[in-house]
Formats: structure tokens, C-alpha cells, sequence
């Protein structure tokens, strides 16, 4: 699997270059870049943090293990896996954050105060599974979308643009799926399926597949009749050529807000499902499920839920405050002018 | 218009066929019938075990055509799975349960109290608060109390649900002792103080994103000429959010709580299941855990159903609160 | 001049910009005497509207209306009125009719009860006498059937049955001014002339005042007994009709009358002013019409122009008026 998840990262990487690029020849868009720069910096140098975490966690391969450590020695194991080495930087169980001591029995801990989040029950690092969980979250969130998009565009795009028998088709398709509320969709979607990341993320997939087709068809249909879009086909300009010199560059960026806002939500639905039983392994909302309980002993054990709903916090905000600049900056309605 | 309705009408019905479908291959193709068999017998029942359990739950017949009858009977086609989930699913038999063999209808009654006790409060409190912060906001309008405030909500938004009700529970039920943690009690004197903490958490965890919903249709409102015209008479700003902009917005927002009414019925997931309210929303996470396929479809179908009857009640009211509506 | 009825000193309004607020009126100087129709001119995004909105306190943040700005209404200055007062001078003794009469009345309130509103609103009046008043206008704005229409929602009336409800609405209680920005800019070509009608004749029965927003030349020339040319947010000119139409002296606004189309010149070529209005935050320094003005020399591009008076009744903000370039001939 080490190959293809690095293959993956080198795609991502140069697919993003290569959009940035494209996106960059176009005066609009780098004046909403700026823009949104100038805006939400924080925010977006967050998300970028993130994003690096992710794809430091996708690089993986074998070898270059410890003398000795027989389970790692044949694993393929993450950047951020070779910096924390969870196989040997662990404790027995709990330990508070920075504590030299166990939490429980108060025998001294291998490493003391090194352990800026504490550990869990399994004396495994908090801050390192915090980490981990990043590029699932990702995963769920942004990859899934990702794959999810161009489905979504060849369909409503098509739908909205040719009409008749394909959007009959695929506006029955959306209604059939709309009507189910999503997260009994979710649920049923995964039951069906089995448990299990792929799966998750197939279900979490479809459900993203209905948004991003209703808007691309939506926009589509009111592009059609837009006096530019009538004009290159009075002219006789190909459909294929239309679709992508004139819709595509013009839903574009209400594809990229759906995006942000799909994102967050499905984050936010897996820690549901994660409560459910039929989460992602090793996600936050895993790590909050698992933790939820913790609170209630005395002495209270915080640092588990803490580490994860505080990644969970700062990831879905730096998203949202994203989205709703990039929505500002989008919509003229907002963009006061004189008179 | 009521033209327009009975188109509504045909295609709601068309959508639920859909949604039935959907189900079908969802729950008899990706996942079949045997699947469900051995999960609820276990791998290493036995073959006879195994065969009756199917025979019990009616998943012992074919698919879609059923050769042990001839190729003139009806009964090839209608004594299938296909025919009989649909036949089943129209006709409001839900059958047994695939986990423990109680009657589904039964359990559906049985949870519908307790969901309504606990969804219709936070419904309509939601509504109010939503309302009237909204308002309120929106009147104060690119003021530090309107961007506070949205700040506020997007704070609000970015938490997980999970974190509400786990915080809400420990906050609220262990340190301040104020409520019960879980519970309920048929009781209504009794059960109040059992649904107050979920009713709390339901509220705070909607909160972020109902305002700011509320909010911009408020404000999309008030920047409307007619306000302006309201305005230029003399009207006070009291009276301009209240007869003009309410009125108005509230055609918005009528669509949003509309849709939503189906679904008190069907309850809410996690925040019965934490607090140990015993409705609808506890049984779809108790059938989740114990894989009963038979419930979870019910409360898929029932799910979808609603929200389709949802939409129709959604289109009637938008006709009988909009004139250009109603009277085109 | 009499004592003027309007005074407006000083008027600024900015908006929040990029960096700092950004003006979007600039020290707007206007005078409307009792009874005396103004017409305030210029293309549109040059700040018309605005200093309309900003007379009627109708500016809603962002926009803010700048400290030291004085609008004076029967020698008070409405700026620092209290809310509550302000609303019974609003509607009452000033009063406004809108460019959109699609938009400008509310779409869920029957049009009878909104006039009514505005009755009941500044008088002590039952229910039924307010409405039998409504009736009464409805008749004398010429709308047929008063006494159904008043019951019909706005969806269901014609552009120019909303305008004349708006101009029901707006006279309803006789104000002593009324300013109508654009009043028929939205309408078909035939009911303009019987809208102006209508505004020129009930402002004259009832003694009201008329501050007239337009871009059209048509417009001044029937209704305005002076005129106020506005250019990215200042006057540049002011004076009677007749100085206005035949002796313009800031080249705006004779460009503007220039590009106006006329009979005698038919088959030559219509002039119009090179370039467009620039963007409030985006005003030159100097002269903010040095950009597009055909006479335009060094001071110009330097130094706003001051206002300087050329007659009894006109004055414009022009630097060729100074002296201090050559004749433009």
C-alpha cells in the first residue's frame, strides 16, 4: 500500500501545481487568491500546516527501523511515524500531559515530561495520535470530495447543460438521494457496505456527490441562457468547447465554497459515526468516542478528548472562516459600491 | 397552482418508489440476504439454524424471479424479495425485527412518545431563540454586537456535535448537578427534568448555525427597497423589523422549519442515545449496533418518506404565505 | 432667494473601504426653496442617490453620514435630531418616491394598507377614515378603481400604477418637500410624461417642493426650475434651468448636454464624454474631471477647483472659469 499512497501524494502535489497555475493566468482568480490572502491568512496558513502533516503522514516506506524491532522493520511507516517512533515511545497506560510519573501507581515513566499531551490508555503518545488523525480527517474530508467532484461535474454539468432525457436522469437520481436524510443515508449506505475506511469513505462520497451535482447542474441551467454562453453557440462553438471555456471556469468557485463546506461537514459527521460504531479508523472522532468516558473518573482525564476535539476545532474553524471569506469575496452582493 | 400540486404530488410519489429502490439494492443486493442471515446467527450456527432464521425473517425467497412457480403465474414475479419489499414497505408492514424478533411497528410506537418529548421542545425553543437572537443581531447590523456575535456562531459551528453533548453532560450533569445525566421517565412531571440537559444541548449545538442562517435572510430583508419605502414614511425601526421584515422573511425561513417537522418524528440520533431517551432516534442506533437490517431500512424509508411529505407541506405553506404565489 | 425651505451644508457620506473609509459624497452643497423644484443631475455612480438618502437620514451602516455635515429643513438641522423625531419629519413633512416601483413597496402587504400605514403613522385617525383617505388618493394620483385596488397586492398592479401608488404614498400627508429620486427611469416611454405630470401637478397644488433625481435632460427641461450637476460625489455646477440649458459653463455639463440627442441635429453624430464616471476611492486629485475633460491643462491635474460664482444664480467648480487658461473657444 506504501507505493500507492505515495503515488497519490506525487498526483496531489503535481495536480495542485498544476491548478494553481492554470488558475493563476486568470486576473479573477488571482485577485480572489490575494484577496482571500489578505482576508484569512491565519486561517489559511492553518490549513496549510495541516495539509503538510497529511501528506508527511502519506509518504511512507520500509526499512530503516531499530535494531531489534521486529514489528517495524517490515512495516512501511510515515515521516511522522520516524519522528515520534510510537513503537518505542510509549508508556504502559495513562500519564498527564508533561507528567514524570504514571498517572495510575506513580512508577516513573520512560520518558518523563516528554509527553506533551500525556498518553492514553494504552501509554500510546496523545499529541502523536492527534497527529495521525489529520490526514484522515483529510481523507474523509478532502480526498473523498476530491474524487468525488469530477463525477459530480460530468453529471450535473451534463445534466444542465444537454436537459431533457440525461436531467431527468440524474435530477431523479439527486431527489431519490436528497430525500433520504444524510445521515440515515450515511448509516444506511455503511451498513450496506461494511465497516471500514473505504467504505466510510465510498458512503461519505455519495452523500458529497448530491451536493456537488446540484449546484454544478443548477449553475449550469442558469449559465445556459447566459447572453455570453448563447452567443458562442450562435457562433457555432462546439459544446465540449463551451462546457469548458465558459461553464466550467464559471462554477469553479462555487465548487471550491461547496468544497470547503462539504468538508467540514463531513468531518463533523464522522465523529458521529465514529459514536455509532462505523467510523474511520483512527480519526478524532475515534479518539473523542473512545475518550468520551474518561472525563467522568476522578481524577479527571481530559487530554485524550482534548487533543483530539482541539485538531477537530482548529481544522473545521480555519475551513469555515475560510469558505465564508471565500463566499464574501465571491458573491457581489456583499461587495458594497458607491450609490 | 393545483396543477402544480398534483405535479408535486406524482413526482413525491415517483421519489419514494425511488427511495425504495435505493433501499432494495442497498439491502438485498450489496448486502444480501445472507449476509444479514449470518451476521444475526452467528458464522458458526448451524446450516438448519441458518436456513430457518432466513425462513422466519421472509428472506427466504429469490430475488426477482421466483422459479418455483410457472412462467404464466403472477407469483414468479410477486413471491420474490424485490415485490415483497416494496409490498411490505407501502402497506406499513415492517415486520420483525432482524435482532431480537419484536414487531417493528410496535417498537415504532412505542418510541414515538418519547422522541416527540424530546424533539418537539427543542424544535420550537430553537425556532424562538433562532428568531429572536437573529433578529436582533440583524437590527444591529455592522455593529461589534452583529460581529461578535457571527464570531460567536462560527465558533459555535466549527464544534462537533459529539463534543457538545459530551461537554453539555459533563459540564452540566457532573459538575454542576443541575439535571440527571440520562434517563427518562413516561412521567411528565418527572421526564421534564430528564429532557431539560438534552433539550440545553440540542439548543446550544444548533445555535451557531441557525442564527447566522436566520441572519442573512434577516439582513438580505432589510437591504429590500420596500424597507427603504418603510423607512421614508416614517415607520420606526421597532415596527420595520416586526411588520415589514418578519413578515417577509419569514417566508424563508417558513421552508426551512417545514422541512424539519417530519423529522421530530424520527428523533434525534445522538442526543437520545446519550441520554437514554428510549425513541426512534435510540433505536436506529440500537440497530446499527445489533446490525437489524429490517429496522434500519423502516427508519430509512420512514426517514425519507417524511422529508418527501416534508417538501409537499413545505410548497403548500409558501402558497398560502405568499400572494404572488398563491394568487398566480 | 427667500429663506430656503432644504439647506444642505457640507454633506458627506463614506463607506468602509480597503484600507480607510471611503467618501462616497464629498461636502455636498445644496439650497430648494419653498415650492421650487430642484433637479440634481449627473451619470450614474456620481453620488445622486446617495445625497438624496442621506437628506432623508435613510443612510444604514456602513454608510455613515460625516460629522460636520448639516442638513437643514426649515432652518433645523435633521442631522442631529433625535430617532424619534426624525420619524415625524420623515413621511410627514419630507417625503420620497423610489426609482424600482417594482421593488419599493412591500410584496406580502396589500398597497392600500401600505399607504395607509403612512397616513397612520403621523395622524390620529380611525382605521376607516385613513382608508376612505386612501381611496381619495388613489383617485387623485389616477388610479382607476380605487376602491378595489386598494386591496390588490403589489405583484398584481402595472410599473406605473406602483409608481403612482408610491406618489399616493408619498403626498399623502402634503409634504413640504419631496424628493423623488429617478421617479421614472423604471417606466414604459408613454407613462413617463403622465407620471411627471402628476408630480408637477400635485406638488404645485399643495405648495411642495421637489428635489428631482435624474440623468435625464428631458426630465430638467419640464419640471426643474434649477439645476445641480453632480460629478464623483461633488456639484460642479448650479443655476436656473435656463443658465443650466444654455449657458453651461463646467465642461461636464456641457458634455452632458452635448450627448443629449435633438431634433435640429438629426444625422450627425451624437457626442458623448470619453470614459466613465470614476469609482468612489478612485477620485483624481485636482480636478476630478480632469481625467475625461477635453479643456484640461496643468493646475487641473494639481488643484481642486474652487467654486466660483459667474452670475446672481450660478456658480460652478471650474479652474477655466478663474482665468487662468485660455479661452477654450
Amino acid at each position: 500500500m506504501a507505493w500507492f499512497s505515495n503515488m497519490v501524494v506525487l498526483l496531489l502535489v503535481a495536480g495542485t501545481i498544476w491548478l494553481a497555475r492554470a488558475a493563476s493566468r486568470s486576473r479573477y482568480w488571482r485577485e480572489s487568491a490575494r484577496e482571500l490572502w489578505r482576508r484569512r491568512r491565519l486561517a489559511l496558513i492553518v490549513i496549510g500546516v495541516f495539509v503538510v502533516i497529511a501528506l508527511l503522514d502519506s509518504i511512507s516506506w520500509v526499512g530503516g527501523a531499530r535494531d531489534g524491532d521486529n514489528l517495524a522493520a517490515f512495516q512501511a511507516r510515515s515521516i511522522i511515524d520516524r519522528i515520534f517512533q510510537p513503537e518505542t515511545f510509549k508508556e504502559a497506560s495513562y500519564s498527564a500531559p508533561l507528567a514524570k510519573v504514571a498517572f495510575y501507581g506513580g512508577k516513573p515513566l520512560t520518558y518523563p515530561g516528554a509527553h506533551l499531551l500525556g498518553t492514553d490508555i494504552l501509554g500510546r503518545d496523545v499529541v502523536y495520535r492527534a497527529l495521525k488523525g489529520v490526514r484522515v480527517a483529510l481523507l474523509i474530508g478532502a480526498f473523498t470530495s476530491l474524487v468525488v467532484i469530477p463525477i459530480a461535474l460530468l453529471f450535473g454539468v451534463s445534466a444542465g447543460y444537454f436537459g431533457r432525457r440525461i436531467d431527468d436522469g440524474v435530477f431523479f437520481a439527486m431527489t431519490v438521494l436528497a430525500s433520504v436524510p444524510s445521515l440515515l443515508l450515511l448509516i444506511a449506505l455503511i451498513m450496506a457496505l461494511g465497516k471500514g475506511t473505504v467504505q466510510v469513505c465510498i458512503a461519505l462520497g455519495v452523500t458529497g456527490w448530491v451536493h456537488f451535482c446540484r449546484i454544478a447542474r443548477g449553475e449550469t441551467l442558469k449559465l445556459r441562457e447566459a447572453d455570453f454562453v448563447q452567443a458562442s453557440r450562435a457562433l457555432g462553438v462546439s459544446d465540449a468547447k463551451i462546457i469548458f471555456r465558459h461553464i466550467l471556469p464559471n462554477i469553479a468557485h462555487l465548487i471550491i465554497i461547496t468544497f470547503a463546506l462539504t468538508f467540514t461537514g463531513l468531518v463533523l459527521s464522522e465523529t458521529i459515526l465514529s459514536y455509532l460504531g462505523i467510523g474511520v479508523e483512527g480519526s478524532w472522532g475515534q479518539m473523542i468516542d473512545q475518550a468520551r468516558n474518561e472525563l467522568s473518573r476522578a481524577p479527571i482525564i481530559w487530554w485524550n478528548l482534548a487533543g483530539a476535539s482541539i485538531l477537530l476545532f482548529v481544522l473545521v474553524l480555519a475551513v469555515n472562516t475560510v469558505a465564508d471569506a471565500m463566499r464574501d469575496i465571491a458573491d457581489p452582493r456583499t461587495r458594497r459600491e458607491g450609490q | 397552482m393545483a396543477a402544480y400540486l398534483v405535479r408535486r404530488l406524482v413526482y413525491g410519489a415517483f421519489t419514494v418508489l425511488g427511495v425504495l429502490l435505493l433501499l432494495f439494492v442497498l439491502f438485498f443486493t450489496v448486502t444480501d440476504p445472507d449476509d444479514i442471515a449470518r451476521k444475526a446467527v452467528g458464522d458458526r450456527a448451524k446450516a438448519e439454524v441458518y436456513v430457518q432464521w432466513k425462513k422466519n425473517h421472509g428472506y427466504d425467497r429469490p430475488l426477482f424471479v421466483n422459479s418455483e412457480h410457472g412462467v404464466a403465474d403472477t407469483k414468479r414475479y410477486t413471491d420474490t424479495l424485490l415485490f415483497e419489499h416494496f409490498r411490505r414497505m407501502l402497506t406499513f408492514d415492517f415486520g420483525r425485527s432482524d435482532a431480537d424478533g419484536t414487531p417493528i411497528a410496535k417498537r415504532l410506537r412505542e418510541g414515538a412518545g418519547p422522541s416527540l418529548s424530546l424533539t418537539v421542545p427543542l424544535f420550537v425553543l430553537g425556532l424562538l431563540v433562532g428568531v429572536v437572537v437573529s433578529l436582533f443581531v440583524a437590527f444591529f447590523r455592522e455593529t461589534y454586537i452583529d460581529r461578535s456575535m457571527l464570531v460567536v456562531c462560527m465558533l459555535a459551528m466549527s464544534i462537533a456535535g459529539l463534543l457538545y453533548i459530551i461537554g453539555g453532560q459533563f459540564l452540566v450533569g457532573t459538575l454542576l448537578r443541575w439535571f440527571p445525566i440520562s434517563g427518562f421517565d413516561p412521567d411528565p412531571a418527572v421526564t421534564a427534568r430528564f429532557l431539560a440537559l438534552p433539550v440545553l444541548v440540542g439548543l446550544v449545538s444548533g445555535f451557531g448555525a441557525d442564527v447566522r442562517l436566520y441572519r442573512t435572510v434577516f439582513i438580505e430583508e432589510m437591504n429590500r427597497d420596500y424597507v427603504r419605502t418603510a423607512r421614508a414614511k416614517g415607520a420606526g425601526d421597532a415596527r420595520i423589523m416586526v411588520r415589514h421584515v418578519l413578515r417577509n422573511a419569514l417566508i424563508p425561513i417558513l421552508t426551512n422549519v417545514v422541512l424539519a417537522i417530519p423529522f421530530l418524528f424520527t428523533g434525534a440520533l445522538l442526543l437520545e442515545s446519550f441520554f437514554g431517551i428510549p425513541g426512534l432516534g435510540s433505536l436506529t442506533v440500537e440497530a446499527i449496533q445489533s446490525n437489524d437490517f429490517a429496522t434500519l431500512r423502516t427508519m430509512v424509508f420512514l426517514g425519507a418518506l417524511l422529508f418527501i411529505a416534508g417538501q409537499l407541506l413545505t410548497d403548500i405553506s409558501y402558497a398560502l404565505a405568499d400572494p404572488r404565489v398563491r394568487l398566480s | 432667494m427667500s429663506t430656503p425651505l432644504l439647506s444642505v451644508e457640507q454633506l458627506t457620506v463614506s463607506a468602509p473601504g480597503a484600507a480607510e473609509r471611503v467618501r462616497i459624497i464629498d461636502g455636498i452643497g445644496l439650497a430648494v426653496s419653498p415650492g421650487e423644484t430642484l433637479a440634481l443631475v449627473g451619470e450614474s455612480g456620481c453620488g445622486k442617490s446617495m445625497t438624496a438618502l442621506a437628506i432623508m437620514r435613510l443612510v444604514s451602516p456602513p454608510l455613515r453620514i460625516h460629522a460636520g455635515s448639516r442638513v437643514l429643513f426649515e432652518g433645523r438641522d435633521i442631522l442631529a435630531l433625535p430617532a424619534t423625531e426624525m420619524r415625524t419629519v420623515r413621511g410627514a413633512q419630507m417625503a420620497m418616491i423610489f426609482q424600482e416601483p417594482m421593488t419599493s413597496l412591500n410584496p406580502v402587504t396589500r398597497v392600500g394598507a401600505q399607504v395607509q400605514e403612512a397616513i397612520t403613522l403621523h395622524s390620529d385617525v380611525s382605521p376607516f377614515a385613513a382608508r376612505m383617505q386612501v381611496i381619495d388618493l388613489f383617485e387623485m394620483v389616477g388610479i382607476p378603481d380605487p376602491h378595489k385596488r386598494i386591496d390588490a397586492y403589489p405583484h398584481q398592479l402595472s410599473g406605473g400604477l406602483k409608481q403612482r401608488v408610491m406618489i399616493a404614498m408619498a403626498m399623502a400627508l402634503k409634504p413640504r418637500l419631496l424628493i423623488a429620486d429617478e421617479p421614472t427611469t423604471a417606466l414604459d416611454a408613454t407613462i413617463r410624461a403622465q407620471i411627471l405630470d402628476l408630480i408637477r401637478n400635485l406638488t404645485a397644488n399643495t405648495g411642495t417642493a421637489v428635489l428631482l433625481i435624474t440623468h435625464d435632460f428631458g426630465v430638467v427641461n419640464e419640471l426643474a426650475d434649477r439645476v445641480a450637476v453632480m460629478y464623483a460625489g461633488q456639484i460642479v455646477e448650479e443655476g436656473t434651468r435656463e443658465d443650466l440649458l444654455a449657458r453651461p459653463k463646467h465642461p461636464y455639463a456641457q458634455g452632458l448636454l452635448k450627448s443629449i440627442p435633438r431634433a435640429e441635429q438629426r444625422g450627425g453624430r451624437l457626442e458623448e464624454i470619453q470614459g466613465v464616471v470614476p469609482r468612489p476611492g478612485q477620485w483624481p486629485e485636482g480636478c476630478r474631471f480632469h481625467t475625461r475633460c477635453p479643456y484640461v491643462f496643468d493646475d487641473c491635474v494639481f488643484e481642486p477647483p474652487a467654486r466660483t460664482i459667474v452670475s446672481a444664480t450660478q456658480a460652478a467648480r471650474c479652474h477655466l472659469l478663474t482665468g487662468k487658461a485660455l479661452d477654450p473657444a
